[in-house]
């Protein structure tokens, strides 16, 4: 009882202080309907092509949504101390760093949302397969949100923070395939797709919209929990070597 | 009665810097135990290894019978920390900012609340609950720190120079608060580098210099082999030229120090005439600008023991600190 009180007030405050703040929400809005525009504009498609761009722009909402704002956080934290201030707590690491990574994962998978609404009302998502759909876009959340706690504690200022989570998630919009097929890729950069976490996410997003898959959902998932796991187990180790040393 | 903290050979280094070197000592339970030095010597490492914000790199410590020695945050539920700069957040209130550190220990809402009312009531913030963190003058942001870092009534409290950087009036208003809550029976560590503030509250002291610990004991007992002792301090207008020698000379039963340029410290067993030493000095183109009997302190044995002036102390710290 006393644990989760710890990780409710801590999360609750990271949604009122960062998430819930209207450039974030503004942010999650435009930032999917930007992207959407981008590729209907280049790909000179009409709406029929929603489909096929949906699992990308969900992926992408997400990514962003997530690895941004904890990165920021977090290191914001760091630097004006108030991040010792959870580290003096009697709360298990594992459990405070659930708690700062909750509110990310959260807004992360809202983000995702934005533009599945939109969608709604533009094609027929019929189709759709829900149930794979929502675990792939909640791990996708998970697995972004520690990609950006893994930066957050390898980092030490706000900056640095930006610049390596934009060194890591622009070229994934490419080596993905979000919006094109890994086939397409030259076959040396291959092998750098199937090493990056979203590659599975996206392969189960556009499964469980048009069954454009290419690998099967449950090593798809596979793959991602082993992701989450290692990704957060890498970060809490940091922490431990850097911030508890 | 189990020692509230227990502290065995403890050291830390980091690259090529030894922040603390093998020191040991115990803080009683019900204790306001001073940890004095200047900047660098190892309080604030000192205070993250007993806090579980770094690992030692050997020794041991116990806190409330709890050894931390390999899990740095097992005693973190006994323990209120008040580092050496307020840390709380600056987009909360006042209260919001204590309900959220007494949620981090567990407190059900409703006393949360309750406790955050009355401690914003003790430390005179309770006009201010409702502004945010950041909008607080230096003294309130202190004062709420120390109100943060007691919010759960811990057994230990650990508290890095808490009157640093702040007014006289805050500083004084929280030595007071620091009094109190020494009488309601927490056991404190304080680190400080004001002499004066440890002499005042501390039950006993450590010296601590380049990581060791050069001495430790009680107020009482460090001050009185000075306390027989008379002092006069002489201040001038003008930095005067090379006076030792001259002085030493023709006063020899007095000794003669000076610790700044324009300060000269006068000691003898005997209580000192002032008169012929003015004239000397004036004589000798010194414009003396004041003459003071000064009572032995805390202060004139730290400067013994360490070879560190207080005053070169205090200002280095002030420097980085803003003023008091």
């Amino acid at each position: 009882m006393k644990l989760w009180t710890a990780f409710w007030n801590i999360l609750r405050k990271d949604m009122r202080t960062y998430y819930l703040k209207p450039p974030n929400i503004s942010w999650g809005l435009i930032f999917p309907l930007a992207w959407t525009g981008m590729f209907f504009v280049r790909s000179g498609s009409g709406l029929e092509s929603i489909p096929v761009l949906l699992p990308g722009v969900v992926a992408v909402s997400v990514l962003f949504g997530t690895t941004s704002m904890l990165a920021v956080a977090i290191t914001f934290e760091k630097k004006n101390r108030s991040f010792e201030r959870l580290l003096l707590a009697p709360v298990p690491l594992e459990l405070l760093m659930l708690a700062k990574t909750t509110g990310a994962i959260l807004f992360g998978v809202a983000n995702a949302f934005v533009p599945v609404i939109m969608a709604l009302f533009l094609a027929d998502l019929s189709e759709l397969a829900w149930g794979a759909f929502v675990p792939a876009v909640f791990l996708i959340a998970v697995a972004s949100t520690f990609l950006g706690l893994f930066i957050a504690v390898a980092v030490s200022e706000v900056f640095e923070a930006q610049t390596f989570s934009n060194f890591l998630r622009f070229p994934m919009i490419f080596l993905c395939g979000l919006f094109f097929p890994i086939a397409r890729l030259p076959v040396f950069l291959r092998p750098l797709s199937y090493a990056l976490p979203l590659t599975y996410g996206a392969d189960v997003l556009h499964g469980a919209v048009h069954g454009g898959h290419s690998m099967p959902f449950a090593l798809d998932f596979a793959v991602l929990g082993v992701f989450c796991v290692g990704l957060f187990a890498a970060s809490l180790a940091n922490i431990k070597r850097k911030w508890i040393a | 009665m189990t020692d509230a903290v227990v502290v065995r050979n403890l050291s830390k280094a980091f690259e090529d810097v030894q922040a603390v070197a093998g020191i040991s000592f115990t803080v009683h339970r019900g204790e306001l135990f001073g940890f004095l030095g200047p900047n660098g010597a190892g309080k604030t490492t000192t205070i993250n290894l007993l806090t579980g914000l770094a690992r030692p790199d050997t020794g041991s410590i116990r806190m409330g019978g709890i050894d931390c020695t390999d899990r740095p945050r097992a005693a973190q539920h006994l323990v209120g920390v008040v580092p050496d700069e307020s840390n709380l957040y600056p987009e909360l209130t006042g209260f919001e900012n204590l309900c959220f550190c007494a949620a981090l220990y567990g407190l059900p809402k409703a006393e949360r609340r309750k406790r955050a009312r009355e401690l914003l009531e003790t430390f005179a913030l309770a006009a201010a609950s409702d502004r945010k963190f950041a909008s607080y003058s230096k003294g309130m942001k202190r004062k709420l720190t120390i109100a943060a870092g007691i919010i759960h009534r811990p057994d230990i409290l650990f508290l890095d120079e808490p009157t640093t950087g702040i007014d006289v009036a805050s500083a004084r208003q929280l030595r007071q608060l620091v009094a109190e809550l020494h009488d309601r029976g927490t056991t404190i560590f304080l680190t400080t580098h004001y002499i004066e503030e440890a002499e005042r509250l501390c039950d006993r002291v450590a010296f601590i210099v380049s990581g060791r610990i050069v001495r430790i004991d009680t107020v009482e007992h460090l001050v009185q082999p000075v306390q027989e002792k008379h002092a006069v301090r002489i201040s001038f207008a003008t930095t005067p030229g090379d006076l030792q020698d001259g002085l030493s000379e023709s006063f020899p039963t007095l000794g003669f120090t000076f610790a700044a340029n324009d300060v000269l410290r006068v000691e003898s067993d005997r209580p000192v005439r002032v008169g012929p030493l003015i004239r000397f000095l004036e004589e000798h183109g010194a414009e003396v600008s004041e003459a003071r009997r000064m009572r032995p302190s805390l202060e004139d044995i730290f400067v013994e023991i360490t070879g560190i002036e207080a005053d070169a102390m205090r200002g280095e710290k002030e420097k980085k600190g803003g003023g008091r």
